[in-house]
């Protein structure tokens, strides 16, 4: 599903190398999770994916099935089936959250050439994912996250990613920001959002989040690098352990 | 408006073949208008006033030439009911037009009302001479002068529906000088609409007498034609408890001077205006409001919008003028500019002029870029560049929208500035 090789991505406006070389492949119906320290380069990673200015990638590649991303745009990425869950949701006023959200679904089916949907059947749709996120209809009626919580925020993301329904999600630390209740509230949306035809990266910093949201795959990545990859039980390592055995051991 | 040699014969060129009427109830106010219009002398370049947008072609003789321009788009408020008054060119159009008759109101051609005897008496080029003091306008005096035609409304209850001045272009030189006059008994309401682009030259000014407990909504779309040039003026006096809200859409126009001139006269009045414009290339837009406060209680707020791009310029001042005993005044003023592109430029000049110790006034003014984190995430979900630049566009313009109160109204003036966004991509 999603393979990257060799990537080396520095910043654009100064000559600092953030990713040296990530290799990852992430299959259909898996969910992959990569922890890190921060500063390591997790959080580059999903924007280099989704095509944020400001980063220049200097080796390597990414594939979405047989789609180069980094040759596209981010809408093209998006119409391709890739999904970023933002670490910081970016508020918009003067944007209904549910005509961003209709204006989203019908671009990327325009993209693709399918037919756009009907105001009644999107209406339809996005009340009945809107219910199972607890996201009242005053959510959906306010500017795209303007005066919304944390949590708020973070299910927000995850009902576009449900409307949008994407082949690859990538999630930047979904879990920042919120209370143990909002944070199963969310692994639920997700977790409701798996199948066969899917696949997950999920960043976190933590374990806990992966306690709601089971990974298949643990990467811990430092310095720009998958330094080791393992089980879920490599995600009880480092909640125990911190970073540092791991880290000790690689170097 | 400092005396020289050269500025009387500008004055006196432009109005050299200009009709001045002395018959009818209009005569005397409109020889007063013209011996004000001499002694201010029309704008020029130095004046203060005018330091931010040059009045030549505004001011020179003949009318500077204006192509036609055919958007092909529908006609605007079509789908509304409303009783419908066309001007071609500033010519009344009497078959385009709806009779001039509703309840609750009257309504007369001002070239047509020749009596000696006329309510409108009380309220022509009245408004318009208060308007004068501190700041000249020697235009609007000019229209009072010579207007040749408009309409004289007089409402005495709450009107039914909207009445919608349409104004059409069809003439490269034309140069239309329109005068209306609105007078609003107490508790009575009306809805004036306008739209189009009118002539090459449009001088109009609209003078709104608004009496205790009245209502008067104004809505206007100054017309898509590229090269036309206009000079509005509008004058309003509110009372007691009255409520005054005038929202005007501007795409397009080489050349705009929006005046808005409202007087706070009566207490717990409430006076809205807003704007929200649009411009691509050579444009140059100038909105200039003085709001005065001269009662207790009363509330003002002004908000205006630009969008610029490849080189368009937009102007705003604005002033709001608390004298002294309009306590509890809540003044607000805002005006934003959305640059496209580097080329473009936004002039503000916000103004607050207070004799009261106990007011709220505020004012604000920015001038900003498309939000760049804004226009990731929208691409991030699959909504391309461009049509993700329109909705974060159309965002901007909102807060200026959305002082219009009726929604139908709102949805007309967001369906032409969606279409005016899609055709003018990149």
């Amino acid at each position: 599903m999603l393979n990257i090789k060799n990537l080396h991505v520095k910043l654009e406006e100064e000559d600092k190398q953030i990713l040296k070389g990530v290799d990852l492949s992430v299959e259909a119906g898996k969910v992959h999770a990569i922890m890190g320290p921060n500063g390591s380069g997790k959080s580059t990673l999903s924007y280099v994916l989704s095509g944020k200015d400001g980063y220049e990638v200097t080796e390597g590649a990414a594939y979405l099935g047989d789609i180069d991303l980094l040759d596209i745009d981010p809408e093209e990425r998006a119409a391709a089936g890739l999904f970023l869950a933002f670490q910081y949701p970016v508020e918009i006023p003067g944007v209904g959250n549910m005509t961003f959200l209709r204006t989203a679904v019908n671009a990327q089916r325009k993209a693709r050439g399918e037919e756009e949907m009907s105001a009644a059947e999107f209406l339809k749709v996005v009340r009945a994912r809107a219910k199972e996120l607890k996201i009242d209809a005053d959510m959906l009626k306010r500017p795209v996250n303007v005066g919304f919580s944390g949590g708020e925020k973070k299910r927000n993301e995850i009902l576009q990613m449900a409307m949008l329904e994407p082949k690859m999600c990538i999630l930047d630390e979904t879990d920042s920001g919120l209370d143990v209740d909002a944070m199963k509230l969310v692994a639920e949306g997700v977790n409701a959002l798996r199948n066969e035809g899917r696949g997950f990266l999920v960043i976190t910093h933590y374990q806990r989040l992966l306690d709601h949201i089971k990974p298949d795959v643990v990467h811990i990545m430092a310095d720009g690098r998958i330094v080791k990859t393992g089980g879920p039980e490599l995600a009880l390592e480092v909640e125990n352990n911190g970073y540092a055995d791991i880290l000790a051991e690689v170097a | 408006m400092s005396a020289t040699a050269e500025q009387p014969n500008a004055t006196e060129a432009r109005i050299a073949n200009l009709n001045l009427r002395s018959e009818g109830w209009s005569g005397s106010a409109r020889a007063d208008a013209v011996t004000r219009l001499r002694a201010m002398g029309l704008p020029e370049r130095r004046d203060e006033y005018w330091k931010f947008t040059r009045p030549d072609a505004l001011t020179q003789a003949d009318a500077p030439e204006a192509a036609v321009f055919h958007a092909g788009e529908a006609a605007l408020f079509a789908s509304t009911d409303t009783l419908t008054i066309v001007f071609d060119d500033g010519v009344f159009n009497p078959d385009a037009s709806d009779a001039l008759a509703m309840d609750y109101l009257s309504i007369e051609r001002l070239a047509e009302a020749d009596a000696d005897i006329h309510w409108a008496k009380g309220v022509y080029g009245v408004l318009e001479a208060r308007g004068q003091t501190p700041v000249p306008r020697p235009l609007a005096a000019l229209n009072t002068a010579f207007a040749t035609d408009g309409v004289l409304i007089h409402v005495t209850g709450k009107v039914p529906k909207p009445i919608s001045l349409v104004y059409n272009h069809s003439d490269e030189t034309s140069d239309a000088i329109l005068h209306h006059v609105i007078k609003l008994d107490a508790g009575a309401e009306l809805t004036v609409l306008e739209n189009g682009p009118a002539a090459a030259r449009f001088n109009k000014v609209m003078e709104v007498d608004i009496a205790d407990t009245a209502t008067f909504h104004h809505v206007r779309a100054q017309g898509r034609d590229h090269e036309r040039r206009a000079a509005t003026h509008l004058f309003a006096r509110l009372g007691t408890e009255s409520t005054f809200k005038s929202f005007t859409l501007t795409v397009n126009g080489r050349l705009t001077r929006n005046e808005c001139v409202i007087e706070l006269t009566g207490d717990d009045a409430i006076a809205h205006v807003a704007g929200a414009c649009v411009g691509d290339g050579d444009f140059h837009h100038d909105d200039t409001v003085f709001i005065t406060h001269d009662a207790e209680r009363c509330e003002s707020r002004q908000v205006f919008k630009k969008v610029l791009r490849n080189g368009a310029v937009g102007v705003f001042q604005g002033k709001i003028l608390v004298k002294a005993g309009a306590q509890k005044t809540d003044g607000y003023q805002i005006s934003q500019s959305l640059l496209l592109d580097g080329d473009s430029e936004f002039l503000a000049k916000p103004e607050l002029e207070i004799y009261a110790d106990d007011v709220v006034c505020s004012h604000g003014s920015t001038s900003g870029a498309i939000d760049e984190e804004a226009l990731f995430y929208l691409r991030s979900r699959g909504v391309p560049e461009a049509p993700a630049t329109d909705l974060l566009t159309l965002a901007f313009l909102a807060e200026a929208v959305e002082e219009i109160e009726d929604e139908g109204l709102r949805d007309v003036m967001v369906d032409r500035l969606e279409g005016w966004l899609e055709r003018h991509r990149g």
